[in-house]
């Protein structure tokens, strides 16, 4: 048994942790101004970068892959290293690994507000920021399983399969969902269409959450909860059903964010099942954690690192029952489109994230920089701050989430929505919003101290740059007494990822397959026809300016909504759209019957001044689409494109689409002067008209019998 | 109401083994799980809990805060 000497890389870990404390108050920041500019949407100014459609996107990124990104690869850099007793393999991966993310980070940070995005939700980013993306994932993993296989210690622990499911799995996701057709550098369209993109989509989407938010930190849980607290986890065997079961289970559960749409009810009805039954192993990761603690409970009052963790892991628990919940349909119909969605996500990215990650910060600087934290009381301060934000955040989202849902189903006893006029629910609610905007400057003055705090910290210890340690080398081949079969998967590292991936592969196919296999899942409405070339677009202006944040274009089959916007949306009228824009939140009306139902004149006054057309709208205002010329030029690419997708212009149409852009802008402008404005003809206000005009017509025209599923 | 909850795949011939088969699936994968787990060694359980704390110098404690 000789033993070698090596050392762990900790400036590694030390740039990660930087990047997360940076990026945390950038990414708050931005969510702070998104927040605000709800209340008071003066704040954009009427510059075209800082519309909520353009920075919600980016918050959402920058909390998600850039501070909960760095976090991720902070905990697993620092806990890999010690729990194989190995050093990273390649120092000079784990260097690409740092630089390429927050190059990829600050290419979102300028391209979201440019209005460059394929409206897909946390897949914002245009194609060739996705090859990145993949590119520097894999240089991730490739470095992570190197040192996998060059480990010494024989046994791998929990906290390493999450990481490898994590890995693959997101691998996985990232690479399916942005299938998309490049036009030009920084504009694609989804190779989906439709439903089949909004199931793909969500597919990505709920598994980013999953296994972007869910898997890393649960992993970084079964380490660094025990380290702070210095016993082990409460059961060993618990944690690995808890692994098995979340990443099998997860993988299916999609479709409860597609609950009352378009998409096929057996589909709905998988994810709602399996939704619930995720209760079971969410739970189990719960109780694990808390029961580490169990006989420890003093140190928690002492100890802030504990504290923030017991916090976070009950944060996880509250997130993942109410998870299971709102994946029940008659509960979902009152979630789905309000607040209470943004209220639930945040229980889960300011509890479970944030303050794990807040914890894992607290633990593991003073031990890089060999001292002590410098003050504990400030540590409390920030706990206590960030705990008072969470509930300033939450309650008064919760409360306009339900206000919202309770006025929008509201009939009067002659049988008419008492609140017609859809503002009115929005107005009720903007204390709310207001109150919600203090949660988060609570939470980022938290966040504030503890950058103080942990600044004094590492001013008075003394970084270690290399740690060193010494452990025997791993012999070959494992020469014990016979041995249970599943124990090899274990040990071998490869094999525990092809199994993962097999296991999210199952559901992933089960659930995707039948809709892309099978033709009568969306039942075709012959009267539905592709898009002109200038609604075509002002598509793709609603889709820059982001505008799904704001606007569903989903009509669910309840009375209360089909009163209020039309006949309720049928899956056939969505096969030409890549990227599907069904939208996640009504923070404005459903769109999707907007065509036909106001004149030109009201949507040109509208855009340049919401507030005219609608009194206290918080709309910002879109007066600079006057300003921008649609680019004629990239018509023939777009229908080349779109054709390519299976959308059915004829041959060579692409080579007189700009006569007929033409006419229909003239159409535009003549009825606008109709009504005594003056438009210039080429700007994107007036794409933009053409494609709200043309929203949901189609199927008005539709002889209903032939909406009928029919073989 | 109800036409929107239209039987979309009745139609399609042998769609019923789909179902089946996604239980069938499940159903062993964790039973499968559960025996698996139940037939751990609690040695085996115990070193693999112990993982974080193994070879550390300083494995008294590591809180920052520690007055004991």
């Amino acid at each position: 048994m000789k033993l070698e000497k090596f050392y762990y890389d900790n400036q590694i870990v030390k740039l990660f942790a930087y990047a997360t404390i940076l990026w945390a108050v950038v990414g708050m920041l931005v969510g702070l101004y998104a927040a605000f500019s709800l209340v008071y949407p003066g704040l954009s100014m009427g510059i075209e970068y800082t519309t909520f459609g353009r920075i919600r996107p980016l918050h959402t990124n920058a909390i998600i892959f850039a501070f909960v990104g760095n976090g991720i690869f902070t905990g697993v850099y620092y806990s890999l290293q010690r729990l194989l007793k190995a050093r990273m393999w390649s120092d000079k991966l784990s260097k690409i690994n740092f630089w390429g993310w927050q190059l990829i980070i600050v290419a979102a940070a300028i391209s979201l507000p440019l209005g460059l995005t394929t409206s897909k939700e946390y897949a914002e980013l245009e194609w060739p920021i996705d090859i990145a993306i993949a590119l520097i994932w894999v240089v991730f993993g490739w470095n992570m399983m190197m040192t996998i296989i060059k480990r010494r210690e024989r046994h791998l622990y929990v906290a390493i399969w999450f990481y490898i499911a994590t890995f693959v799995t997101v691998a996985v996701l990232h690479i399916v969902n942005s299938f998309e057709l490049p036009i030009s550098f920084m504009k694609s369209y989804s190779w989906y269409a439709g439903v089949q993109d909004a199931l793909v989509q969500w597919w990505y989407g709920h598994n980013a959450v999953a296994f972007f938010l869910t898997t890393p930190y649960l992993g970084l849980m079964y380490y660094f909860i025990p380290k702070a607290a210095n016993r082990p986890v409460y059961s060993y065997r618990l944690s690995i059903i808890h692994f098995w079961a979340l990443i099998f289970l997860y993988i299916w559960a999609g479709p409860h964010h597609l609950l009352y749409t378009s998409l096929p009810d057996w589909a709905q009805s998988l994810g709602t099942v399996f939704s619930i039954m995720l209760i079971a192993p969410s739970w189990g990761g719960m109780l694990n954690g808390l029961l580490t603690l169990r006989g420890a409970w003093d140190k928690v009052r002492e100890n802030p690192v504990l504290k923030f963790m017991v916090v976070a892991v009950t944060a996880y628990g509250m997130s993942t029952f109410e998870g299971p919940m709102l994946s029940i349909k008659s509960i979902n119909a009152i979630s789905h489109f309000t607040d209470w969605t943004i209220a639930h996500v945040h229980i889960g990215g300011l509890g479970w994230n944030g303050f794990l990650t807040f914890g894992m910060l607290y633990w593991l600087i003073p031990k890089m920089w060999q001292t002590k934290l410098h003050s504990i009381k400030l540590a409390n301060v920030h706990f206590w701050l960030g705990t008072l934000g969470i509930v300033f955040y939450a309650l008064p989202l919760y409360w306009a989430g339900f206000t919202q849902w309770a006025m929008w189903q509201e009939f009067s006893k002659d049988g008419f929505l008492v609140y017609g006029n859809f503002l009115e629910t929005v107005t009720q609610i903007l204390p709310m919003y207001f109150m919600r905007a203090i949660g988060g400057t609570l939470y980022l003055t938290g966040t504030i101290v503890m950058i103080y705090n942990l600044r004094v910290t590492i001013k008075q210890g003394s970084f270690q740059k290399e740690e060193a340690a010494e452990a025997p080398a791993l012999e070959g081949e494992y020469t014990g007494p016979k041995e249970h079969w599943h124990r090899p998967i274990e040990r071998k590292p490869v094999q525990l990822l092809i199994l993962s991936l097999v296991v999210i592969l199952i559901g992933g196919a089960i659930e995707m397959v039948p809709t892309f296999l099978v033709k009568s899942n969306i039942p075709t409405i012959s009267s539905v026809k592709p898009y002109t070339p200038l609604e075509l677009h002002g598509r793709d202006v609603y889709i820059q300016e982001g505008c799904n944040n704001c606007h569903s274009q989903m009509v669910r089959p309840f009375r209360y909504e089909t009163e209020r916007y039309g006949e309720y949306s049928k899956a056939g009228e969505f096969v030409y759209d890549h990227p599907f824009l069904w939208g996640s939140k009504r923070t404005g009306p459903d769109l999707h019957r907007v065509g036909g139902k106001y004149p030109d004149s009201w949507h040109y006054n509208h855009m340049i001044e919401p507030d005219r057309m609608s009194p206290n709208s918080i709309m910002p205002v879109y007066g600079f689409l006057i300003d921008h010329n649609v680019d004629t030029s990239t018509t023939v690419a777009k229908i080349n494109a779109m054709r390519t997708l299976g959308v059915p212009y004829p041959e060579g149409y692409e080579l007189i689409a700009n006569d007929d852009v033409k006419a229909q802008q003239m159409q535009i402008v003549e009825s606008l002067r109709g009504d005594e404005i003056e438009a210039d003809p080429n700007t994107e206000l007036v794409a933009l008209i053409a494609y709200l005009q043309r929203l949901g017509t189609d199927i008005a025209m539709a002889d209903e019998s032939k909406t009928a599923e029919k073989q | 109401m109800l036409k929107f909850i239209k039987h979309t795949m009745d139609t399609i011939v042998g769609i019923e083994i789909f179902p089946i088969i996604s239980f069938l699936i499940f159903f062993s994968f964790f039973i499968g799980l559960l025996i698996y787990v139940k037939r751990l060694s609690k040695s085996h359980v115990e070193t693999m809990g112990a993982l974080p704390f193994e070879s550390e110098e300083n494995s008294s404690t590591s809180k920052p805060n520690s007055n004991d």
